[in-house]
């Protein structure tokens, strides 16, 4: 803790960055700490409740941090992946930022819970997780940490909504997206959807219905799946702000699935690989078209 | 292509003697556009189910497009360009390849029978192609029945109201 301490209050002395995005105790549990001033620097924290990825904070989208150009942001070891979409994007600067790595060996999957991490409690993202080191960082802080407990068993639920019928399929995601009341908090807290003015925004033309009825909960839910294939990395975080508990972990993993199957492509930390809707190979399969 | 709209029945009560299915089309203006033309010119006999919308490129053709078809309707779908190697653009094709098989599977795991989607390459110069990929579109997509599972804006208050 106090390394972590010591590092954002020297970043700030030393004018690196204008902004240290961390973790410190809220009212409940654990919640984004922004410090800007290094006396700030003593309330940061890390430990198994922190489950936010904060690189949703380094997206331009983020209007209100425009002040803080240059920003340090405490990272774990899935966080990178969404730093390394943003980079092989173009939408940050590798230089504007600084990324502190703390050894993860997995986090609750609610900032408000204490106690040790059990298979019950663990993150879904963590239980599948083999990252106990953070890439591409500037620091690395921290003890080395154990793997975390459980299994998410994501996949098996994949694998139980396709042996069903498509109309049973269907009335299940009725059921899920009947409840959206379109928050957008999925968006909201999403790393990877940094668009300016969101497509779900957009008025004329109205391309997906704002109110919170059936047919524009699908379009909005379909596309925003949609936009996130190959881009997702999995954190899990618009599940977790859901306020209805509507298993979008579930499409975006499923989209994981077919561009791992198809398109060879894997959520990675390094910038350097295109992703998989943004490039093509000659002789893809196209066994579906006539 | 006929711009007359089929005018039997319609909806869950439209047994499949009467159901005249309608598909929309999303074509490429350089290769599947012409070679629909060509099959006009040339006289070739087709279902008349399907409308057409003309693109730029494959490239263009948002996934937004087929789900506002299917809100606004459309019992079938087909999407159709260049032969891959023979896009105006080099490379649409390629991407929307690789967008709509990602579009395929999320459309099966959502429930939607992604039977309701065609996809082909159709060139300038495969009119009789053409006229093949509309009839057996067609007469799958009668076969299947309306599309029921999606939620359709059905009234002409809620097109006033969105659209």
């Amino acid at each position: 803790m106090k390394e972590l301490q010591d590092l954002a209050r020297r970043l700030l002395l030393e004018g690196r960055v204008d902004i240290v995005i961390g973790y410190q105790q809220g009212p409940r549990g654990v919640r984004p700490s922004f410090v800007t001033r290094p006396e700030q620097a003593d309330a940061l924290i890390f430990d198994e409740r922190c489950v936010h990825n904060l690189v949703t904070y380094l997206s331009p989208r983020r209007a209100h941090l425009a002040a803080w150009p240059r920003r340090a942001v405490v990272v774990k070891g899935c966080d990178t992946r969404a730093v390394a979409v943003l980079l092989r994007e173009s939408h940050i600067d590798r230089e504007d930022i600084v990324l502190i790595g703390l050894r993860c060996g997995g986090v609750h999957r609610s900032a408000e819970a204490s106690g040790p991490l059990t298979a019950e409690s663990v993150a879904f993202r963590c239980a599948d997780c083999s990252i106990r080191e953070p890439e591409l960082v500037d620091h690395l802080l921290g003890d080395p940490r154990p793997a975390p407990p459980g299994n998410s068993r994501l996949a098996e639920r994949i694998g139980q909504l396709e042996s069903m019928s498509h109309e049973q399929r269907r009335e299940f995601w009725n059921n899920e997206f009947s409840r959206c009341i379109r928050c957008h908090a999925c968006r909201q807290v999403c790393p990877m959807c940094y668009c300016e003015r969101c497509i779900a925004d957009k008025t004329r033309p109205r391309w997906i219905e704002s109110s919170a009825h059936l047919r524009g909960n699908t379009a909005w839910n379909m596309i925003r799946a949609m936009h996130l294939a190959g881009r997702c990395v999995g954190c899990g975080e618009c599940g977790r702000a859901c306020p209805v508990g509507i298993p979008l972990g579930l499409l975006n993993r499923k989209l994981a699935m077919v561009v791992d199957e198809h398109f060879d492509y894997r959520a990675t930390d390094d910038p350097e690989v295109p992703g998989p809707l943004g490039s093509f190979r000659s002789d893809d399969a196209e066994e579906f078209i006539v | 292509m006929s711009n007359q709209a089929p005018s039997a029945a319609r909806g869950p009560s439209a047994d499949n003697a009467t159901f005249e299915p309608r598909i929309v089309a999303f074509v490429c203006n350089w290769c599947t556009y012409t070679g629909a033309d060509l099959a006009g010119t040339s006289r070739i006999q087709m279902a008349s189910n399907v409308r057409i919308l003309r693109l730029p490129c494959t490239g263009r053709i948002d996934p937004l497009f087929v789900m506002k078809a299917f809100e606004r309707g459309a019992d079938g779908i087909i999407v159709s360009g260049c032969h891959p190697g023979d896009c105006h653009y080099i490379v649409g094709n390629f991407h929307a390849r690789r967008r709509f098989r990602v579009f395929r599977e999320l459309l099966d795991f959502l429930g939607v029978d992604p039977e309701r989607i065609t996809f082909s390459w159709v060139s300038a110069s495969e009119g009789g192609k053409w006229a093949q990929v509309v009839n057996d579109t067609t007469r799958r997509i009668r076969e299947m029945g309306p599309m029921e599972s999606w939620p359709r804006a059905s009234t002409a208050l809620d097109d006033d109201l969105h659209g």
